[in-house]
């Protein structure tokens, strides 16, 4: 090895005499990243936070959170002379009269919306890989909450500007706070000052967006990746990978470099969106006025399933004892997001109780081998899909030709039907697809050869699946279940008498078993390499 | 090798300084890691294919260079102002700035995957808990720490420090308090009970252009007029809840749910603030006479005494008395006697409580 040359040797020496550093870097400097193409979601999230915070301080240099009426002068004609709030105005003035300021402003609100697709997908991907599973539990529930934030953060942020769309969006959540039994009207009043409208959402909204939650959200981020960094990576079964190794490349420097670039092309993509493609275009909307609304009003995509939750809501409210409760918008502001995100933070720990597994894992599961999970992910996608799909139901019966009616009766037997649907399709397409691979790695592949044979017989040349591609398929776990419910004697365990112990029993069971065993293919001695693929005593084994 | 340890009789073990490692020893201990040179998992890429690479991966670079240079000159060039000219900015601003940070991430993705090696290390995991002897360690250190605090022993102690955060955990949200104004019954009321200045009951002026409208007029041709009190034509809290919608029928097409006394002539004016959350109920059929909010599609039967038809709207839009002045200008007779927009707690049941008072 040569020596170091002077220029590091000189820097590193210095900052390790005073912090000690060269102990951290000694751990950290060649950590080992694990590749695959689904990591990179997470990092979409990340990065877009980082252009959220750039593009957000730009605009907090000329943004005016106020709601005291002035009468716009500015440089955009059709709105000359109209009286406005200050926040409409500066919005205004961003756009038009400063350099780089639609830029800005389109760039921050898509990153906005790119934020939580990508925590959302990324979020899914941890699902569908069981990689919230012990140790991961803790970050698993940071990442709600991160999710939840971002949520508030973004209606707080489409609030700002004040213009007739986001003035939309407050009188809705105006309307959802009052129907908050007994502290709604409360809760409202603090909130605006007073009552509707009022002359401080705005500004308060704004110490929230800028200030409040993007702190919590910094520092939740921050403790994100520590676990992230201390727990290491995941990796998806294969060869050379255990529950004890990370197989990848180094942090430094090959990861940093690629992380580096990969924030360039997030930042590369949603600035070519920021020029290219129109978003909250505010000044065709106007002022705000709490007495006029355009037809087709839409909230950000991440909004839209609360919207379309309380578009299908039938009419239902009740009066008690002198008071009024309005299950119509109640049930649809806090059960769908409630069964959501309550489901998804204790997913993990039911899990771990039905399955009685408290291992640590670190080998990521592939969705197909855990048909029960993944049949509940996508079932839940679902039921957030018709939501989400409903909240658009006035465009999609414009542009289709439905009935208003239709679509939202669609949507009211849809959101149950749908969920139980999907979930019975996927379970069987796991199931098929757990199958696919158990004939793979018994069969080999097709490899498109067809050979007669002596007999008069074709069969078709299977060859045996390339290496990577049969260690990723043999890394297949059983999935736990618990241990039986009797012992010997046909006497159950004490835990497993009560009501409760008998129906963990039972999900235990239903969760783990029905699985397909994987063979390897040494089965048919002389025929190395070939089998009949036609013919139907293939699958015989596989059961 | 030479630029060794500042203390070397420091008498201590000798802790490592990065960048003067020991002889025998690479800068960056690899330990759990494979080393970097020559040693399975990290493959060499072809030297001929990396050369071309750089060529490639400079090229970009320069590309970042000019663009970048390019984003400065625009801003100085394009000046905003007019629509077209911040769409010209925007665009060069926009495009130049993509460009450079895209041909720059290009650059540094052709380096790792041509010119760096290919990776294939392995790295020891460890389980996360530590090992027993620091769990015991830490949970004596707790207990200890807890005896000698006192805070185990001294229960008149605990008790008084647990009084004393009570309140002061509340405090934040006291503080809070001064937030806004207590609700009392503000929500019952708009502002069309109240006189005007001169006590003549209040005119309903056209939205807008803050027009009175006399009756004789008025015909609702086509369409529903959205109508606020006269006085209140800016005032966005008070419009929040005292705007109308005016409409007119000829006598046979109103049913029963609209209370006639409180139309003049055909004339029925109702609440635009959706009953469900607050939006403004702003589509009319005139074929149907329904009244369609289009934030979730609740759907009022204008004709009935805008009662639900459909959508998740709980409560017909309150109607509000009409008469006319001595000018024949359209007024509010009275102030609604229903509290108007979405329900809330307190709200009860307030239309039975007009039943019954009625009879
Ligand atoms: S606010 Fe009118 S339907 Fe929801």
């Amino acid at each position: 090895m040569n020596a170091p040359p002077k220029a590091i040797t000189g820097v590193s020496t210095f900052v390790d005499d005073r912090i000690g550093a060269g102990n951290f870097l000694k751990r950290n400097l060649r950590k080992i990243f694990p590749d695959h193409w689904s990591f990179l979601l997470g990092e979409i999230a990340l990065y877009s936070f980082i252009i959220l915070l750039l593009t957000g301080t730009f605009l907090t240099f000329w943004f005016k959170p106020g709601m005291a009426e002035t009468t716009y002068t500015g440089n955009y004609a059709p709105l000359y002379g109209v009286k406005m709030s200050e926040a409409y105005a500066s919005a205004l003035h961003i756009s038009f009269d400063i350099r780089g300021g639609l830029l800005m402003r389109q760039i921050h609100h898509w990153a906005a919306l790119l934020f939580v697709a990508g925590m959302t997908v990324h979020m899914l991907r941890v699902f569908f890989t069981g990689a919230y599973r012990k140790p991961r539990e803790l970050n698993w529930i940071i990442g709600i909450l991160l999710l939840s934030l971002a949520l508030l953060e973004g209606l707080t942020g489409y609030s700002l500007p004040d213009d007739l769309l986001s003035g939309a969006g407050l009188r809705i959540t105006e309307g959802v706070m009052l129907a908050i039994p007994i502290v709604g009207t409360y809760l409202q009043f603090f909130l605006f000052g007073g009552e509707y409208p009022g002359h401080d959402v705005i500004s308060r909204f704004y110490s929230i967006h800028i200030l409040l939650i993007p702190g919590i959200l910094l520092a939740l981020v921050t403790a994100h990746m520590i676990l992230m960094w201390v727990q290491k990576h995941t990796q998806m079964p294969g060869k050379g990978r255990t529950e004890k190794n990370v197989v990848g490349a180094p942090f430094y420097p090959a990861f940093m470099i690629k992380a580096g670039a990969f924030f360039l092309f997030t930042f590369g993509v949603i600035a070519l969106l920021g020029t290219f493609a129109q978003i909250n275009p505010i000044w065709l909307f106007g002022p705000y006025t709490p007495a006029d609304i355009s037809a087709g009003s839409q909230p950000d995509w991440y909004m839209g399933f609360l919207e379309g939750a309380l578009r299908l809501m039938p009419a239902w409210e009740i009066n008690f004892l002198g008071h009024t409760v309005t299950f119509s918008v109640l049930i649809p502001a806090l059960v769908p997001l409630g069964i959501v995100m309550t489901g998804l933070a204790l997913y993990p720990f039911l899990e771990q109780w039905v399955t009685g597994d408290r291992r640590e894992h670190h080998v990521a599961d592939r969705p197909r081998n855990n048909p029960h999970r993944t049949a509940i992910g996508i079932s839940g996608m679902t039921f957030y899909g018709i939501l989400w799909l409903l909240g658009a139901n006035d465009e999609i019966s414009a542009n289709f030709h439905i009935s208003l009616y239709t679509t939202t009766w669609f949507g009211r037997v849809a959101i149950f039907v749908g969920p139980a649907i999907a979930y019975w399709i996927t379970y069987r397409m796991c199931i098929g697809l757990q199958r696919k691979d158990a004939e793979v790695l018994s069969h080999g592949v097709e490899s498109g050869v067809i050979k007669r044979m002596p007999n008069g017989q074709y069969i078709e040349i299977h060859t045996p699946p390339a290496e990577d591609i049969a260690e990723h398929i043999r890394g297949k776990k059983e999935i736990p279940v618990l241990e039986s419910a009797e012992d010997g004697e046909g006497i159950p365990p004490k835990s497993a008498r009560s009501a409760l112990g008998r129906l963990r029993a039972k999900l235990s069971e239903a969760y783990g078993t029905d699985h397909v065993p994987l063979t390897d293919g040494h089965h048919e001695e002389g025929h190395e390499g070939e089998h009949a693929g036609v013919g139907a005593g293939d699958r015989k084994e596989l059961h | 090798m030479t630029e060794q340890n500042e203390f070397p009789e420091s008498g201590r073990v000798q802790t490592r300084v990065l960048g003067t490692p020991p002889a025998d020893a690479p800068i960056v201990d690899t330990d759990p890691v494979h080393a970097p040179e020559g040693v399975p998992g990290v493959i060499p890429q072809d030297p001929v294919k990396a050369r071309k690479a750089e060529r490639l991966v400079a090229l970009l670079f320069l590309v970042t260079f000019l663009a970048g240079a390019g984003f400065i000159a625009s801003y100085v060039i394009f000046q905003v102002g007019t629509i077209d000219r911040t769409a010209t900015s925007n665009l060069a601003l926009g495009g130049t700035l993509a460009l450079a940070l895209l041909s720059l991430a290009a650059g540094l993705t052709v380096w790792v995957r041509r010119i760096m090696p290919k990776y294939n290390l392995v790295q020891e995991r460890h389980e996360m808990r530590s090992d027993d002897d620091t769990r015991e360690y830490v949970q004596e250190t707790f207990l200890q720490g807890a005896d000698e605090s006192g805070f185990v022993k001294h229960r008149l102690l605990r008790r008084t420090l647990l009084l004393a955060a009570a309140p002061l955990g509340l405090a934040p949200l006291v503080l809070l308090k001064d937030l806004g104004p207590l609700p009392g019954t503000s929500l019952r009321h708009t502002v069309w009970g109240e006189p005007t200045k001169d006590g003549k009951p209040r005119r309903l002026v056209v939205e807008g252009s803050g027009q009175p409208i006399r009756a004789a007029d008025f015909n609702s041709p086509g369409g529903i007029l959205s109508v606020v009190p006269e006085g209140y034509e800016e005032d966005l809290n008070a419009l929040a809840k005292a705007t109308l919608i005016l409409l007119k029928f000829r006598p046979e097409e109103l049913k029963s749910g609209t209370n006639l006394n409180w139309t003049h002539d055909g004339i029925v004016a109702y609440s635009k603030i959706c009953t469900h959350v607050g939006c403004p109920a702003a589509l009319y059929e005139q074929t149907t006479h329904h009244i369609l909010c289009p934030c979730h599609q609740s759907t009022f039967d204008a004709a009935d005494g805008a009662k639900v038809v459909f959508g998740p709207a709980a409560r017909p839009l309150p109607q509000l008395p009409i008469g006319i002045d001595e000018e024949g200008y359209l007024v509010a007779k009275s102030d609604f006697d229903v509290p108007v927009g979405p329900s809330f707690w307190e709200r009860g049941d307030a239309e039975a409580e007009v039943r019954e008072k009625a009879s």
